[in-house]
């Protein structure tokens, strides 16, 4: 199939063959260091920039890593996609998923026209008609039952913009508290992690760290699948250098193989094996006097705190600070002996990771994400990495980084940084009176509009709306119906009569079922907006698509919604410029060495830019005067916490609420694939994407297979005390669970695996935990 | 029209052997690196099941170790 190719007259098929080839040639480029392919093979790349497309910037709509793509337009279509070389997070690498991003776009079933439910059947509508139903349900159920009966619902997917005009709505205008996001089922105990032990939230390192690391811990995470492009340059740096990779997780995955070492613990003991870590630390003292006397305190919190299961369940922690005698009396019932006696891990390993935290020469990088987070103690796993980097003095320098990894484009730049979550604000949290004050001058609101307490958290909104203390709910960005934990009570509750649901979506999906109104949003590079990723990167992005039908972004419903409300004054811009109207807004909440955003025109004009933004130049590194311009000081400063000081935390181990037991003897998690994003809303409708992992499954041990007469492919039934599922089995294929245990993904809304998880989370974060409930297994 | 693109390891000292085998099958173009036992594979045919056919024809090439899907267009 030799080919001359002209540059003037290149057909549509034959660039999608030198695009598809690019793709392969530069991926190979980032797995084999040092490649070289024949200098024709490698101009084809260039020639790709030659022909009559127009490649634009723009953060990939999928995962936290946030990498940079170039998206490739001719003829108003999204043609081809290829790395941003000029991206620091991925330097110019894409994973399946971003290559694939905009076929994603495409899909047959887009939602082009809104629908309303009449007579208990969706029909179409227009938009007109949509949004005066919305505003006038909003008002009148304002009128009939408080403000605090109506929410909304968001996402970690929400533009920067979107979430704040949502919070700005509710908050300001409408006066509730009654505002969340998805992101508290996935990143909230790293939030509550950040806040406990720094005072502030989001990492103080970033992705550069991995070119200095010596040495990786992962937590619970399988970044192969879930972080690849950031794994890669793992793996890159082991080709070029003596690194070591540890992954420390409850199952056998890609992330496994690809390590140096796997150890593998039994659920919820994390939290004792990094208490045996630092007694080994403090035993063999390898603490960084120093740096613990001038840096840290020491602190201790309630224990026995439940697990959120009672309904309207309330808990606050209270800290006591302690000496660090009373600290290593705590860390006693810990030694590698004791632990390894239930945690499944040998005393001899547990050792040996103490001695890579231990070693003064290494450089160590912790990385973690759902595996820490959705845990019924995630605040205090969070707590107790963040303890081990703090004794060892490892920790706001280059290759010395606790990071915490977000799983969703922009979980850090909206939910976390924006604050979609009850008790927050752009700048602070509701309790104070002072960043209720800055909230009210900006949003042009009266203070007394914003409540000083919050309202519900995530799975407290659902459990609401079932009661019927909620009874309106707008869910933007989001596939709730797939992913609350416990889903038939909320399914059920979201159901009932007297409840009307908004879903702003771009394919139908099960939350679209049981919506009252639909509306079709523009999707990503369909509108402008910004993510921020894991690394405190704010990424802006053009619109460079014309929406299909009449599909509009979540920012401009909202606008829409809330002008219809009366709020002309707060919501004033035009459609033209509102997102760079809104951002110098929002990005007055920042203004500060601590948090200071980068100029709306910096963001058009770059692959991204770091807060905090201090004249011009990002920070890389927080918390350490060499590095960050918010320091006092040229070595560390912990300024989130009022002395300056970090908080060490004596965090015990405690069970998990559900365990297994002769009537359930299974252990159930769930999880990711590489290939589908979050629910496969979008995933599952990119043809190869489908292809490669058409549905899920549960994974089995091969011998507990054996024993139950199971084979790969055979239909068995899962049980909870919640409900049941049937599927196939996959037995020796991606992952491989230790025996007792089973894992599920939750990507296929035809096996709505949350049907059988449990609604328990953890008391301060309250973020529930999807890794670990019990279960039976039936062979059909 | 399915193009898609990927990635070859063949089986050791079979990527010269390996390149001649795929390189005789209608719709396929293959790149070999000049240094690593790597080859970059890119398939266009007209139908799916076109392209189902093709890519269970070359995964049945005994030496092939692995094959990893990169990118592909509709």
């Amino acid at each position: 199939m030799n080919e001359q190719i002209e540059d003037k007259d290149l057909s549509r098929r034959q660039f999608l063959r030198m695009a598809a080839r690019a793709s392969a040639i530069a991926t190979a480029a980032v797995m084999f260091p040092g490649i070289v392919f024949a200098e024709e093979q490698e101009r084809m790349i260039e020639k790709l920039g030659a022909i009559d497309v127009k490649w634009t910037k723009t953060p990939c709509r999928f995962c936290g890593v946030g990498c940079g793509l170039k998206v490739g337009i001719s003829d108003g279509k999204a043609v081809a996609v290829k790395g941003d070389p000029n991206s620091s997070v991925n330097k110019g690498l894409c994973c399946v998923k971003g290559y694939h991003s905009i076929l994603a776009l495409y899909g047959n079933d887009r939602l082009t026209k809104p629908l309303i439910r009449k007579n208990g059947k969706l029909v179409e509508s227009t938009m007109e008609e949509a949004l005066d139903l919305v505003a006038s349900k909003l008002r009148n159920t304002i009128a009939e039952s408080g403000k605090d009966s109506v929410s909304i619902y968001g996402s970690g997917q929400w533009t920067i913009p979107d979430g704040y005009v949502a919070s700005k709505l509710f908050k300001g205008a409408i006066g509730t508290n009654n505002v969340e996001a998805n992101a508290r089922l996935c990143m909230a105990s790293a939030v509550t992690g950040f806040l406990s032990s720094f005072g502030l939230d989001e990492p103080m390192g970033c992705y550069e760290d991995i070119d200095h690391a010596d040495v990786f811990v992962l937590w619970g995470n399988n970044m192969a699948e879930m972080h690849p492009v950031l794994f890669s340059r793992i793996l890159d740096n082991r080709l070029k250098r003596s690194v070591k990779i540890i992954d420390l997780a409850t199952r056998t995955t890609r992330t496994s193989h690809a390590a140096d070492k796997s150890i593998l613990f039994n659920p919820q003991t994390d939290l004792a094996i990094a208490n045996a870590i630092c007694y080994e630390i403090v035993k063999n003292r390898w603490v960084n006097t120093s740096f613990v006397e001038k840096h840290c305190v020491l602190k201790e919190g309630k224990t026995n705190i439940g697990y959120g299961l009672e309904e309207n369940f309330q808990f606050n922690d209270e800290a006591k600070s302690i000496d660090f005698e009373t600290y290593e009396t705590f860390l006693e019932d810990y030694s590698p002996e004791k632990v390894a006696a239930y945690s499944g891990v040998s005393a001899k390993d547990i050792k040996y990771l103490a001695s890579l935290y231990g070693n003064p020469n290494n450089k160590v990088m912790s990385l973690w994400c759902m595996g820490p987070n959705q845990h019924t103690r995630g605040t205090w796993i969070n707590n107790l990495i963040y303890n081990i980097h703090l004794l060892t003095g490892k920790i706001s320098t280059p290759g010395n980084s606790p990071f915490s990894l977000t799983g969703q484009p922009s979980a850090c730049g909206t939910v976390r940084e924006v604050g979609t979550l009850t008790h927050k604000l752009p700048h602070g949290v509701v309790m104070n009176e002072k960043d209720r004050e800055m909230a009210a001058e900006i949003w042009k609101v009266p203070v007394e509009n914003i409540p000083s307490k919050p309202t519900h958290h995530t799975v407290s909104m659902f459990r609401a709306l079932d009661r019927g203390d909620i009874r309106f709910m707008w869910i933007q960005v989001t596939n709730p119906m797939v992913t609350m934990p416990h889903l038939n009570r909320y399914r059920n509750g979201a159901k009932k009569d007297d409840r009307f649901i908004v879903v702003s979506d771009v394919y139908p999906t099960p939350t679209t079922d049981i919506a009252d109104v639909v509306l079709p949003s523009a999707m990503w590079i369909e509108r402008e907006g910004m993510y921020g990723n894991s690394e405190r990167r704010t990424q802006h992005f053009n619109q460079l698509l014309q929406p299909p039908g009449e599909a509009m972004s979540d920012t401009w419903q909202l606008i829409e919604v809330a002008r219809r409300l009366g709020f002309k004054e707060q919501f004033p811009w035009d459609e033209s410029t509102h997102i760079e109207e809104i951002w110098k807004e929002y990005s007055r909440f920042h203004v500060g060495k601590k948090h200071g955003m980068a100029p709306y025109e910096v963001l058009k004009s770059q692959a991204g830019a770091q807060w905090p933004y201090v004249e011009g130049k990002e920070t890389k590194w927080r918390y350490h005067g060499k590095y960050d311009p918010a320091c006092k000081g040229d070595t560390f400063d912990f300024y989130g916490k009022p002395d300056g000081k970090a908080w060490i935390w004596a965090r015990p181990y405690e069970p998990a609420p559900e365990i297994p037991d002769s009537d359930y003897p299974f252990w159930l998690c769930t999880g990711r694939v590489l290939e589908h994003w979050h629910t496969g809303s979008m995933t599952r409708r990119v043809p190869i994407l489908h292809q490669a992992v058409p549905k899920s499954y549960v994974e089995l041990n091969p011998e507990d297979a054996k024993r139950l007469d199971i084979r790969n492919g055979d239909q068995v039934k899962l049980i909870s005390r919640r409900g049941e599922i049937v599927m196939d089995a996959s037995v020796d294929q991606r992952g491989k669970p230790v025996s007792g245990h089973v894992f599920v993904p939750f990507f296929d809304e035809s096996y709505l695996i949350n049907e059988l998880t449990l609604d328990a989370y953890c008391p301060i974060s309250k973020q529930p935990d999807y890794k670990k409930c019990a279960v039976r297994i039936e062979k059909i | 029209m399915p193009i898609k693109s990927y990635i070859i390891i063949p089986q050791l000292d079979q990527k010269q052997s390996l390149m001649d085998d795929i390189a005789k099958m209608e719709g396929c173009e293959v790149h070999p690196a000049e240094n690593k036992e790597v080859l970059v594979l890119v398939t266009d045919v007209e139908t799916e099941s076109e392209d189902k056919l093709l890519i269970s024809q070359i995964e049945s090439n005994k030496n092939i170790k692995h094959i990893s899907l990169v990118s592909g267009y509709e």
